[in-house]
C-alpha cells in the first residue's frame, strides 16, 4: 500500500481545507457555511491519517475519532442556531444576522 | 502509473469535485443540492481513508458524516423550506473575488510547502513492523480506553452539552421576551 506518495494525500487535504475555507468566507447562506466547515474538518482528518499511516502511529486513528465526535456536536449546535436564526429573521442569510439582541 | 495511483486520483478528484460543488454558487445555491454534493465528497473521502489503512475511521465517516450529519442537514433544509426568493442568488462581489483569490494563494503556498517537505518520505511497512491490526476496531478501541481515556470521556460530556444546547437554542420560545 505504498503506491501513492505522502504529498498526494496532503495536497488533497490542503485542497479540501482551502475549498472549505473559501466557502466559509464567501457564502452567505448559513447552511452552506456550516457544510464548508465540515469540509475543512474533513481535510484536516485526511492530513491527520496520512501522517499517521506514514509514521505507523495507531493512536492517531483515535484522535480522528474524537475530531469526528466534535464535528458532530458542532453540526448539532450549529443547525440549532440556524433554526433559531431563521425563526427570528425569516432568513438564513448571515449578512442579515447583524443584531445580537433577541 | 500503478492501479493504486489511478484509484487515488479518481477518488481525490471526486472528493474535491463534490467539495467544489458545495461551495460554487451555480450548484450550491440550493442548500439541498449542496448537501448532496457534500455527501459525494464524504463518500470519496471515506475511500481515501481506506487507502490509508484507517478502516474503522472510514466506516465511521460513512456512519457519522454521510449518515447522521447529512440527515441532520437535509432535515433542517426541508424544515426551513426556503423559497426561491429567500435564497438570494450568490452574487460576485469584489470581496468574494478577493476571498477566492486568497484561497488560491493559500492553496498554492500550502501545497508547495507539503510537496517540498515530504519529498522522499516512505511509509512504515505495516506488516513488517508488526502493525497487523492497524486502523482496525481493536487497535483504535484500545487506544480510546487507555491512552486517550480522558479525551474520550470529555467527548461524551461534550456531546451531552451539545444535545442540551441544541434543544435549548432551537426550542420555540414560550412566554417572556421573544
Amino acid at each position: 500500500m505504498t503506491g501513492v506518495p505522502l504529498s498526494h494525500f496532503l495536497v488533497l487535504a490542503v485542497a479540501l481545507f482551502t475549498i472549505g475555507a473559501v466557502g466559509v468566507v464567501t457564502r452567505r447562506n448559513a447552511l452552506v457555511a456550516l457544510m464548508s466547515l465540515e469540509l475543512m474538518l474533513n481535510g484536516v482528518n485526511v492530513a491527520f491519517l496520512a501522517f499517521a499511516r506514514w509514521r505507523g502511529d495507531a493512536l492517531a486513528n483515535a484522535a480522528v475519532f474524537i475530531v469526528m465526535a466534535v464535528a458532530a456536536a458542532e453540526v448539532a449546535v450549529g443547525l440549532a442556531l440556524v433554526i433559531a436564526l431563521f425563526r427570528h429573521n425569516r432568513s438564513v442569510d448571515l449578512d442579515e444576522a447583524t443584531r445580537m439582541k433577541g | 502509473m500503478t492501479a493504486e495511483l489511478l484509484i487515488f486520483y479518481f477518488m481525490a478528484i471526486m472528493a474535491v469535485g463534490g467539495a467544489v460543488c458545495v461551495v460554487l454558487p451555480p450548484f450550491g445555491r440550493n442548500p439541498l443540492h449542496a448537501a448532496l454534493a457534500l455527501l459525494v465528497s464524504f463518500f470519496f473521502v471515506a475511500g481515501i481513508f481506506v487507502m490509508l489503512s484507517a478502516h474503522l475511521v472510514a466506516v465511521l465517516q460513512i456512519l457519522v458524516y454521510a449518515g447522521a450529519v447529512m440527515v441532520l442537514f437535509v432535515f433542517v433544509v426541508m424544515l426551513l423550506n426556503l423559497k426561491k426568493d429567500e435564497l438570494k442568488g450568490a452574487r460576485w462581489t469584489p470581496w468574494k473575488v478577493f476571498g477566492v483569490g486568497a484561497g488560491l494563494v493559500m492553496f498554492t503556498k500550502l501545497a508547495l510547502a507539503v510537496v517540498v517537505v515530504t519529498e522522499g518520505e516512505t511509509p512504515v511497512n505495516l506488516a513488517a513492523e508488526g502493525f497487523t491490526g492497524y486502523g482496525g476496531i481493536h487497535d483504535v478501541g484500545a487506544a480510546l480506553v487507555t491512552t486517550y481515556l480522558l479525551p474520550f470521556e470529555l467527548t461524551s460530556i461534550l456531546l451531552l452539552v451539545a444535545i442540551i444546547g441544541a434543544v435549548l437554542v432551537a426550542r420555540r420560545q414560550t412566554g417572556g421576551a421573544s
